[in-house]
């Protein structure tokens, strides 16, 4: 494990998230919270909770509207230009993860690397190669986004968050339209960026993935936390908030967990048939 | 200083846009008004914006940067040649047609020249070579900008630590800007060409020499200068407008159409505008 394993990237003290589509509005107050590195937090809310503002605002998005956030220790109120490197360092992936349709799937992973690293498009399409292969988007490389469908599309968007090698990767409501064989298989790729991937230097990637459904993110070390009226409250592990008695856990948990599993399950047999 | 857009513009001034028009005619007048000057403040702002992205971010990611100006140089001015070369033809012809007709009444051949500097140089030409890259180009801009927006490619590229500005906008001005310059000069070069043709066709009475001589002589540094200039702003002010219309605000796809048919109104009030400047600077030189 990374031996600043215990240090905090994110913190927050009393802060206040307004929304992209009116920023005088507030849909979360008050949120404190701390992210060690190495981490794993699943953030969870019903719809029009706040999950997407909260996390393009920790994204850096938008700014805070009240409060102290603080990213890699140091404090900030807007990203500008002279913390580019540190927002580099983090990589985010919204609901739709929206592709560039003028581009290819491959001209869109390699845009941020071309962007920031002055690639030529020759370059930038060897670097990568290897995340083609590990996010099995290869057969599809040469595809606009209009011809793929939304699973593929989602995948796409995963693996541009992760050309710039991100230490924290932001995730808004990843399984959101997904089949069960690729929610399945993005759930196994998120663990293993999580606890480490060689493609990544075998460093544990640090994760935050908002959700309307708790269901698929049963089991494993991750921590919870849930979005309710407002507010911002830390539910610890799955153990926890699969016991706890709040009526919105139990509307995140509705249906039950046997159905998830089976459509992975019905998804196997008509692979194999 | 590199901001998302969302905290350079203010979508809650939008509301005035929505808001029920008033019955009183005055408040009507009033709010159209206060509509207005906030555009202005806004487009602006957006174009100061934009020249402060182009000094700032000259030298940022050339390799990605060069290939997007040379598309947008190609999109604004090289695909447009044909249209105007049958354009120049066309002026070309009208404005000598209807000249020749009038003059043969008064033998004012030796005007010609004068009449086609002061029509086609210095106002036709540009303002004609304006209006059709808006109608070609400008509303391209807002349609892709504005439905880039709308399905949140714009905050993806934010998202990747790419300012939308340099990589959406940047290419486009310039491309615009250099694509209304270049066309105007081919389009004036046609129209003065297609011109004498005319005459030759109709055997009036000028021999190439007069023409051409009544033509340089009736140009001189001044509109040179001021031609450059006027196309220049042309192709940056469109490019502006349009960009603005289809980036600066959030939009929802089925706002887009509406977006377009605005932007390319505003566009045209600009140009005129813009003539209207220059010809009070051609009357104060």
């Amino acid at each position: 494990m990374n031996e600043n394993q215990n240090e905090i990237i994110i913190e927050m003290r009393g802060v206040a998230v307004g929304t992209m589509r009116d920023l005088s509005l507030t849909v979360l107050e008050n949120v404190n919270w701390s992210v060690a590195r190495g981490e794993f937090w699943v953030i969870a809310g019903s719809q029009y909770s706040g999950k997407s503002d909260f996390l393009m605002m920790t994204a850096g998005l938008m700014p805070p509207v009240a409060g102290d956030y603080k990213l890699f220790g140091n404090e900030t109120q807007i990203f500008d230009e002279s913390r580019l490197a540190d927002r580099l360092r983090l990589g985010f992936i919204f609901e739709d993860a929206p592709l560039f349709h003028f581009l290819t799937v491959a001209e869109n992973i390699a845009l941020p690397l071309r962007y920031h690293k002055n690639l030529s498009s020759e370059t930038a399409a060897t670097a990568i190669e290897e995340l083609l292969e590990l996010t099995e988007l290869k057969s599809v490389a040469n595809e606009t986004p209009a011809n793929l469908p939304r699973s593929w599309q989602k995948r796409a968007g995963l693996a541009r968050a992760l050309v710039l090698q991100p230490e924290i990767l932001l995730l808004d409501n990843p399984f959101g339209g997904l089949d069960a064989r690729h929610a399945q298989w993005q759930l196994r790729f998120l663990d293993g960026l999580w606890r480490g991937h060689k493609s990544f230097g075998e460093k544990p990637m640090t994760i935050m993935a908002t959700t309307d459904d708790l269901r698929p993110w049963r089991n494993g070390e991750r921590k919870f936390a849930l979005l309710k009226e407002k507010h911002f409250v830390p539910a610890g592990s799955w153990n926890e908030i699969a016991s706890a008695s709040e009526p919105i856990v139990k509307e995140l948990l509705a249906a039950p967990m046997e159905t998830f599993e089976n459509a992975i399950e019905k998804q196997k047999i008509e692979t194999t048939l | 200083m590199h901001r998302s857009l969302a905290s350079r513009f203010h979508p809650e001034k939008q509301w005035l846009r929505r808001a029920p028009l008033p019955k009183s005619y005055t408040d009507y007048l009033g709010r159209k008004l206060f509509l207005f000057l906030l555009t202005v403040q806004g487009l602006g702002a957006f174009a100061l914006i934009t020249l402060g992205v182009i000094l700032t971010k000259f030298g940022v990611a050339p390799n990605v940067m060069r290939p997007l100006i040379r598309k947008e140089i190609v999109r604004a001015g090289i695909n447009l040649l044909p249209m105007f070369l049958f354009v120049a033809l066309a002026l070309g012809f009208l404005v000598i047609g209807q000249m020749v007709s009038a003059a043969a009444r008064f033998g004012a051949f030796n005007y010609i020249g004068t009449v086609m500097v002061i029509v086609v140089v210095r106002e036709l030409g540009p303002l004609l070579a304006a209006v059709l890259v808006l109608a070609r180009v400008g509303t391209a801009n807002v349609v892709e900008l504005g439905t880039a927006r709308a399905i949140g490619e714009v905050e993806a590229l934010e998202a990747v630590g790419i300012d939308p500005v340099h990589y959406l906008i940047v290419p486009r001005v310039i491309g615009m800007t250099l694509g209304v310059f270049s066309l105007t000069v081919y389009l004036i070069l046609g129209a003065l060409g297609s011109g004498y043709l005319f005459c030759f066709l109709q055997n009036v009475p000028l021999t190439p020499g007069d023409y051409f001589k009544g033509l340089a002589g009736s140009l001189s540094w001044l509109d040179f200068a001021l031609l450059a200039l006027k196309a220049c702003a042309f192709g940056f002010f469109i490019a502006i407008v349009t960009c603005y219309h289809g980036l600066a605000q959030p939009l929802h796809l089925q706002e887009v159409s509406r977006v377009t048919v605005r932007a390319v109104s505003q566009g045209i009030v600009v140009c005129v505008l813009i003539d209207a400047l220059f010809i009070i600077l051609y009357l104060a030189a």
